[in-house]
């Protein structure tokens, strides 16, 4: 099957301008008959259903928490972009685009960069008109602050709760449509899988988590917004029921996975401290604004501070080596969220960390609180200061933070065209499940960004393309083979996990699979140990489907079922990831090979890799087919990175 | 160090529910508490008893989806945390800890310390907005906001809507997480087409879902994860007042 992304002729400012004015429409007394089912109501799910019903759609959605309130996305913090230029330094939407390209590492496509920048301000617009309380400066317009991998302030925020409050925004646009009995919504429900008749995507197999009942929906069309698979590594900065599992079985029904191996650590979260420990915290990248990372320079005073001999106050100024201001003056600690990580690690590895553990640097604000005095520091990190207090027992005004790199967003997802459409007719992915706009390594501030643009202003266009020739499709009986097919066999998945019987927790498994991910494919990878944890993925697959015990019962509120369930997909999930970080041999982005550098930077290969990597699933265990959707860069040069 | 729990445990709302002992030993007091009933969790499965059934996600305090009433109190003895926040080091060794769901009659238990708080989105859907479709907005810098009021309406959108204050308060009022989306809404310009019948549709919802009334026993405030103030239900009360009396919007 050759990848065909849709990518509208003409020029680049005028590609989605053009597909606007030539998408077909779908007539408001069609909509009401039309029927869409929204997965996923975090920023990108909630903006889309709410449009989609503004629009008149009928529209269902589903969500595994108690309300839509709740999803991931309320815990993005430091903000999002927008090409505004309200501070009149010299932003643009060629400069978003050129920026969020150049941060992707050239792995992301021209096209839909470009669209993402260009709708980025009305998001703003949107955001502002239904209440959402950014911040603002004296005289009443909004506030920017700036942000990893650009030179210019360009992030929208609200305190440390931009997330919270974007997504309440949404949130409450989707509740207004539940209202208005536009949608129905379901909480507590966990898609487990896709339904497909003759090729098309036409409804979903959920699961009532309270009463654990599998139910059957029928859809015109299905929407996937379903978020991130960090926690594949166990350990990550996302919620605790973040998952694979929605996008994982549109896989196996034929939907290509693109870029799984692009992982983002983050380089600002509270290092790891004890093995009781499930999950990481991460401190806002807008910290390194006004913080400045370093370690000492010698590693006898590292030793000494991990001893507790030392304190940071300690060392002297001459004695510290703020690495990221010497190795990349222009950017300096606001250099990308993949340089500045593995910059840590290599502090680390050379000895100088100063955790107990060794894996830890320092994020130092005295500076910032001598030039700005410290309520002005106070009052621009709101909650994240008590909030690192709280977990530490450490107040940052008083002694510098302490961070460490942890996984936190995967750019890698559903392979989508310029529609957002996977490559099962109907079935569209958004938000960050799907792999399209960060290409190897996201820049802070644009998750957010991608979310809303997916949901609010390009899925309510791209959709009707589709839908309006099916407008006379008659919603397709329940009882039809393909429904029945797919519910026997999630039924029968679930009935197997409670059969097994054995001894190991879900937790111990899972574990287990984050321990192999986080060493042979996290921060650095290499051939080597990516040929091992393949060949270990595939045991603990096995180990999985012989040994889990999860007691309660199949047809009841079982949080422990629903999280096998989640695990077992993880697991084959990270077999695809091995392959594809194993298939590309360069270095970019958030995916760093040890074979593939120079002078300790990622070294990238163009002639070879300048593609996007889309998997087709082939049956577990068995090796997935590669398709190469090639990256053509018409607007922009391809060069090396340079933060310098 | 060890902690001796009771906790309540109920197969589901039909089913009457119990206090039942635990103790857990070996802990860290830099664990958080929701950390220790993972730990408590995980021994259970493997002697072979069921896990106990709460709500979690974010785990950082944010998405409002954790609740335990411990000793007595919502989210347990911290001031301004939810129970994500919680960490072990504010127990003594020894100690015994009392674990309950949040309890109201409008939210009905689902299983062990997970209760149904439907309600709250069925009082956003009533009003909880401002009606403003995709696509319909002017210009952000076209409405400058007073920073004053700005950040008013930003402490009172920091409400995370877990239910704390319903569980604090004897009378079971959802008054502070009504008001607090009113107050916000109302602090601001975009929210004033709308004052009236939101005000009034909120409160004729929470009312319809079983919510008890406030006798200003200012429990919530006290309860608060985000620290909401007491002073926005003073504002909830005099724009429904205001609205009923004048409003043409009935
Ligand atoms: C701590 C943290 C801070 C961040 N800060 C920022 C920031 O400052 N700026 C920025 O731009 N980005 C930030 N990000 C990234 C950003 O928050 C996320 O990428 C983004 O919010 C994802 O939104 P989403 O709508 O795609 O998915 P999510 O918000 O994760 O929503 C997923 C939805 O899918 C549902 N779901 C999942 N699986 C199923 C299933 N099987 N069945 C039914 N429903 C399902 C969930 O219930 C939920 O509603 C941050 C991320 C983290 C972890
Ligand atoms: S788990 Fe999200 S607030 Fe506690």
């Amino acid at each position: 099957m050759a990848l065909d992304s849709k990518i509208p002729d003409g020029p680049l400012a005028e590609k989605w301008e053009n597909y606007k004015e030539h998408a077909k429409l779908v007539n408001p007394a069609n909509k009401r008959k039309v029927e869409v089912l929204v997965v996923g109501t975090g920023l990108a799910g909630a903006s889309a259903a709410a449009s989609l019903a503004e629009l008149g759609y009928k529209v269902k959605a589903f969500c595994f928490q108690d309300s839509p309130r709740r999803a991931h996305s309320i815990a993005a913090q430091g903000g999002i972009n927008a090409a505004k230029n309200y501070k009149n330094d010299g932003d643009s939407v060629f400069r978003l685009f050129y920026d969020t390209v150049k941060g992707g590492d050239f792995r992301a496509r021209e096209g839909n960069v470009y669209r993402l920048a260009s709708v980025s301000n009305n998001i703003i617009d949107q955001c502002v008109a239904q209440g959402v309380p950014f911040a603002r400066e004296y005289g009443g317009l909004l506030d920017n602050r700036s942000f990893g991998g650009a030179q210019v302030s360009r992030t929208f925020y609200a305190r440390g709760q931009t997330g919270q409050q974007l997504l309440l925004g949404a949130y409450q646009a989707l509740e207004r449509q539940v209202g208005l009995g536009n949608i129905e919504m379901f909480n507590r429900h966990e898609m487990v899988d896709v339904v497909v008749i003759d090729g098309k995507a036409r409804g979903i197999i959920a699961r009532d988590l309270v009463t654990g009942k599998l139910e059957r929906y029928f859809g015109h069309a299905v929407i996937l917004a379903t978020g991130g698979y960090g926690n594949v590594f166990y350990l990550s900065t996302n919620a605790m029921g973040s998952n694979v599992t929605a996008a994982w079985k549109a896989h196996k029904k034929g939907a290509f996975f693109g870029n799984p191996c692009y992982t983002q650590i983050h380089p600002t979260c509270i290092p790891v401290s004890g093995d009781y420990q499930s999950k990481l915290t991460l401190m806002s990248e807008s910290l390194r604004n006004d913080g400045r990372v370093w370690v000492p320079k010698t590693k006898e005073d590292a030793k000494a501070i991990r001893e507790g001999k030392k304190r940071a106050e300690d060392i002297k100024d001459e004695d510290r080596d703020y690495y990221l201001e010497r190795k990349y003056p222009s950017f300096g600690n606001l250099c990308p969220r993949d340089i500045a990580s593995r910059a840590a690690k290599e502090a680390c590895d050379d000895g100088r960390g100063i955790v107990p553990s060794g894996f830890g640097v320092f994020l130092d604000f005295s500076d910032a609180i001598k030039r700005l005095g410290i309520d002005v520091v106070k009052a621009r990190y709101g909650e994240l200061f008590p909030m690192y207090e709280n977990i530490t027992s450490e107040d940052p005004l008083k002694t510098p933070m302490k961070i460490y790199p942890a996984v936190h967003y995967t750019m890698g997802g559903l392979w989508v065209d310029y529609e957002l459409m996977t490559t099962v007719q109907g079935l569209y992915c958004l938000g960050e499940a799907n792999f399209s706009d960060h290409g190897a390594n996201r820049l802070g501030a644009s998750a957010l960004m991608q979310g809303l643009a997916d949901g609010y202003f390009v899925v309510p266009y791209t959709i009707g393309n589709y839908l309006s020739s099916e407008i006379f499709t008659k919603p397709i009986s329940l009882d039809s083979p393909e429904f029945v097919e797919a519910e026997k066999a999630a039924d029968e998945r679930y009935k197997k996990i409670l059969s097994v019987k054995g001894k190991q927790s879900v937790e111990d498994l899972h574990r287990k699979l984050g321990k192999i991910m986080w060493e042979y494919c996290g921060m650095a990878r290499n051939a080597e140990g990516l040929t091992k944890a393949r060949k270990l993925l595939g045991d603990l697959r096995e180990e999985f489907w012989r040994d889990v015990k999860v007691l309660g019962e199949l047809n009841d509120f079982n949080p422990d079922l629903d999280k096998a369930g989640r695990v077992a997909d993880f697991i084959e999930l990270g077999e695809l990831m091995v392959i594809d970080a194993l298939n590309r041999n360069e270095s970019c982005g958030g995916h760093f090979r040890e074979e593939y550098q120079e002078l300790g930077e990622a070294k990238r290969d163009d002639e070879n890799y300048c593609y996007v990597a889309a998997w087709e699933f082939k049956g577990i265990g068995a090796d997935p087919e590669l398709h190469k959707e090639e990256l053509k860069y018409e607007n922009i040069k391809l060069q090396v990175r340079s933060y310098k | 160090m060890k902690l001796n729990l009771k906790v309540w445990r109920q197969k589901n709302a039909a089913t009457a529910g119990k206090l039942v002992d635990y103790t857990v030993d070996n802990l860290n007091p830099d664990m958080s508490f929701l950390e220790m009933i993972d730990v408590l969790n995980d021994e259970l499965v493997k002697k072979g008893e069921e896990p106990v059934a709460f709500d979690h996600d974010c785990r950082e305090g944010i998405c409002g989806m954790c609740g335990m009433y411990i000793n007595g109190r919502a989210h347990g003895p911290n001031h301004g945390a939810t129970t994500c926040q919680l960490y072990l080091r504010k127990f003594k060794d020894g100690d015994k800890v009392y674990v309950e769901p949040w309890r109201s009659r409008a939210f009905p238990i689902i299983k062990d310390l997970t209760v149904d708080r439907s309600a709250f989105d069925h009082i956003i859907a009533a009003g909880g907005f401002v009606s403003v479709n995709t696509g319909q907005s002017q210009d952000a810098n076209n409405l400058p906001v007073d920073k004053n009021d700005a950040e008013k309406a930003m402490d009172a959108a920091a409400c995370i809507g877990c239910g704390a204050c319903v569980a604090a308060c004897p009378n079971g009022s959802a008054m502070l997480f009504v008001s607090a989306k009113i107050s916000q809404l109302a602090l601001l310009p975009q929210g004033q087409p709308e004052r009236d019948i939101r005000a009034m549709r909120m409160v004729e919802q929470m009312d319809a879902e079983g919510f008890g009334n406030c006798s200003n026993i200012s429990a919530c405030e006290a309860e608060c994860p985000k620290e909401i103030k007491v002073s926005n239900i003073a504002r909830m009360n005099r724009d429904y007042f205001a609205a009923s009396v004048c409003s043409e919007t009935k």
